[in-house]
């Protein structure tokens, strides 16, 4: 059997992973000039060539339902993924659902960042210190000052539509010249707008990373690396070769002419432009290994194509392959030194796992009866969103609950899918025949959805740790998952049942779902928001932490995370621009550690 | 299946397991492991459900109901979804063969739906020799009628209708996805996205002041 070249070689780092965090690691790593090789566990994906632009639901099977095997539909650009991997299963401590993970993986190059829904939220400097805002949660030990730069460096680099000169509370205006325009509101959401607003409610246009206009390929890439030609040219390069939004065709499905963002059209391509980059695909990471000095030497993977197992070697070693796997991988990382995983001196590796606080309600809206037909479909995401708005209350004592939530709000006329007008007798008091027909016709494009994302406060009994009894096909020991809801959640999502209902209410409309007073009926399963983080987390004391704030290991110098397994708490905010962000923090560090011949 | 498939099928098996043992001895290979191998020669992927050409799809499963049952729902899913001045029947627009594809996909769900389907067709035809002494097909509309109005809401139905009930509801929400996810089914009820443009310009003035959003 021959031996890959990528074997034998050593290079500077190694990456695991290729999703938002490991793709923001090679970019700013082989920029720098650093030799870089990603190992991905999925296989190679091209959405220039393999996404299913504009294609129709009556052309894929069940038109596009999900299934098992295809959870979001036939369509959305998830590869060998979803909630459970075939051949890769993961187990739960407990047989209640509300005290389960659930799981979502996809096996590809760009990871999850191919279908994701790309609302690109900052943290406040609330969410960056939530300890000391309430004694509830881990205080960061970075601060928003420390990270607004690589918040506009990130925005900047891929591109985020919305608006600035709001001054919300704990929730961040961009500098000037920095997002994308705003695309203008749906009918709905206007008239969402308003009614929240004569209930106090800010809405204002969301954040997503989707580019609304050409990126200026002459001026961004000056600011983002000004001593860099390399850096400059292949940013400009890859920037040149991005479209703004069309309008159509929805983002899950990722986006060929790559005005939405996704690691596999923004980060990757530049940072193989650099010459500096080796990816291997399908290559599924058991462990870091240690070298006699106690710092990471590599890793050893399996090829899923041979099934055998392989090892490369790197003078540093960078995790990102989302919080659980991370985990996953470093309790496997067993050596004399760390007999309970790599870098698990604080024994917090798998610890405060965490997911956003979900929980919705549709309605239905007279006032949208009998519009005339428009075309709705916009940007795919919401192009307006309430930022959480009751601290003030809040502070007073008024609410039930620590933190807050978000909303994010869907609906109008969507292109029919499968289970269109689904659950519609309940309207129309059972209408078939011509009176169905009628029915359809009043009623679609009516509908409006809210969802609320809300902030979790890590737990100790939401956590994951290795099965000792199993291993999946690669013969990589899984992961058994622990989850617990505290009151704080489950009260939260009353609280935005109560709140959408409302709203819906104050639009004149109707509430069409149930509307839960108990929290804990309505609170979404863990991980099924798909917002996975914690697991190793960063920490200003290195006995209650795994990473320091440069998610560098305390044990193990060379070894680092950047995915969101370090974050030590969940803001309502959605966590990939964070996890970007926080990536090219930590790879220039890297860089800088490499510079002084530290590493 | 019929006896002469199963006799071809055990031929073609046989013939199978002979290329097999040119190859390799028989020993210790079950007969279906030795037919298995010789098709696929290893470890072979000839078709991932987690991974499809997106671009190119296609229904991986073989379909289950049969043609008088496909007719039957043709029948129910025009009373459903009746032709009118705006658009045809859902009939026309290949209803029962998506019902079809639904019923017979290998998920869960659609088991579950399979079942509720088949025993809602063979349901349907016996409460219509009940009420009228011939199958649901034969009825006239006004027939029809009275057994669907009976049908149409589960909530409302009397105990005894309860499953025809369920049934209907699948088949009525099965049949609007058929019927809207089509070119004329979207048309029907008016939507005009998923076509790229130059600008995103919201809703136009004359939506905003029947929204009350404008003056």
């Amino acid at each position: 059997m021959s031996v890959m070249q990528a074997d034998t070689q050593e290079y500077d780092v190694i990456i695991v992973g290729s999703g938002a965090g490991g793709g923001m690691s090679a970019y700013v790593l082989t920029i720098a000039g650093l030799k870089v090789l990603m190992l991905e566990a999925g296989r190679d994906y091209d959405p220039v060539k393999e996404t299913p632009m504009f294609n129709w639901p009556k052309d894929a099977p069940l038109r596009d339902a999900g299934t098992p095997d295809r959870p979001f539909g036939f369509y959305n650009a998830t590869v060998d993924g979803g909630w459970q991997v075939p051949g890769e299963p993961y187990s739960q401590a407990s047989s209640d659902p509300k005290q389960q993970f659930s799981w979502w993986r996809a096996r590809m190059m760009g990871g999850r960042t191919n279908h994701w829904g790309r609302i690109s939220l900052r943290n406040g400097p609330y969410d960056f210190k939530p300890y000391s805002r309430d004694g509830l949660g881990f205080d960061w030990p970075v601060s928003y000052e420390d990270i607004a730069p690589y918040y506009d460096k990130t925005e900047m680099l891929v591109g985020v539509y919305g608006e600035t000169g709001h001054n919300l509370e704990n929730t961040p205006d961009s500098p000037a010249g920095i997002l994308q325009p705003p695309p203008k509101p749906r009918a709905y959401e206007l008239l969402a707008k308003k009614a929240c607003n004569e209930m106090d409610i800010p809405v204002i246009p969301g954040h997503l990373a989707i580019l609304t206009k050409r990126q200026d390929h002459k001026v961004l890439p000056k600011k983002l690396f000004p001593n860099n030609p390399l850096g400059q040219k292949v940013t400009a390069d890859s920037m040149q070769a991005r479209a703004a939004c069309f309008w159509a065709t929805h983002c899950g499905r990722g986006c060929s002419i790559k005005a939405a963002f996704q690691s596999t059209t923004v980060l990757i391509p530049p940072a193989l432009a650099t010459g500096n980059l080796n990816i291997i695909s399908n290559a599924m990471v058991r462990e870091v290994t240690l070298n006699a000095a106690g710092k990471a030497d590599g890793v050893i993977y399996i090829d899923k194509t041979s099934r055998q197992e392989r090892k490369v070697k790197g003078r540093a070693v960078v995790v990102a392959a989302s919080a659980a796997e991370t985990s996953r991988i470093f309790l496997n990382s067993r050596s004399s030194l760390f007999p309970d995983g790599i870098a698990n001196s604080s024994g917090l590796v798998g610890k405060y796992l965490m997911d956003s606080v979900g929980g919705g309600v549709t309605g239905q809206i007279p006032a949208l009866e009998g519009l005339p037909p428009m075309n709705e479909d916009g940007s795919s995401g919401h192009h307006l969103y309430q930022p959480w708005w009751l601290y003030k209350e809040q502070k007073a004592g008024k609410l039930n609950f620590a933190k807050g939530y978000h909303i994010e709000m869907s609906g109008g006329r969507t292109m029919p899918g499968a289970g269109v007008f689904g659950g519609l007798e309940s309207f129309t008091d059972g209408a078939y025949g011509k009176d169905y027909k009628d029915a359809c016709r009043r009623y679609y494009g009516t509908f409006v959805h809210f969802a609320g994302r809300g902030s979790m406060i890590p737990n100790e009994d939401s956590f994951c740790e290795i099965d000792s009894d199993r291993v999946d096909q690669w013969g990589i020991p899984i992961l058994k998952f622990h989850w617990k809801w505290s009151d704080h959640e489950t009260n939260m999502v009353a609280h935005m049942h109560k709140t959408f209902a409302e709203i819906i209410e104050q639009m004149g409309g109707k509430v069409t779902s149930t509307i839960h007073s108990d929290g804990s009926k309505a609170i979404s399963n863990g991980g099924s928001i798909i917002h996975e983080i914690g697991g190793t987390i960063m920490g200003a004391d290195r006995g209650k932490s795994v990473l320091n704030q440069y998610c560098q290991s305390w044990d193990v110098p060379n070894l680092f995370v950047t995915d969101g397994a370090p974050f030590p708490s969940k803001a309502d905010k959605n966590p990939t621009l964070t996890i970007m962000a926080l990536a090219w923090r930590t790879s220039d560090y890297i860089v800088e550690q490499f510079k002084q011949r530290a590493i | 299946m019929s006896n002469s498939t199963t006799n071809l099928h055990r031929r073609q098996t046989l013939k199978l397991l002979g290329a097999a043992a040119a190859s390799a001895p028989l020993l210790g290979f079950s007969a279906s492991s030795a037919a298995v191998q010789a098709k696929t020669k290893g470890a072979e992927v000839i078709f991932s459900p987690t991974d499809p050409d997106l671009l190119n799809p296609v229904v991986h499963w073989s379909m289950k109901l049969t043609q008088q049952e496909l007719e039957e729902l043709a029948v129910l899913v025009d009373v459903i979804i009746p032709a009118d001045d705006q658009s045809p029947a859902a009939s026309s627009l290949g209803a029962p063969g998506f019902i079809n594809e639904w019923v017979s996909a290998p998920y869960p769900q659609q088991e579950r739906d399979l079942v509720l389907v088949r025993g809602g067709i063979v349901w349907l035809n016996a409460e219509a020799r009940k009420r009228f002494n011939q199958s649901f097909r034969q009825l006239n509309a006004m027939q029809r009628e009275q057994i669907c109005d009976d049908i149409c809401l589960e909530s409302r139905a009397k105990p005894e209708h309860r499953y025809g009930a369920r049934f209907f509801a699948k088949v009525r929400d099965l049949a609007a996805t058929a019927f809207y996810t089509t070119t004329e089914g979207m048309a029907d009820i008016g939507y005009i996205g998923n076509r790229p443009m130059q600008t995103f310009e919201g809703p136009s003035d004359e939506v905003l002041r029947m929204l009350k959003l404008k003056s």
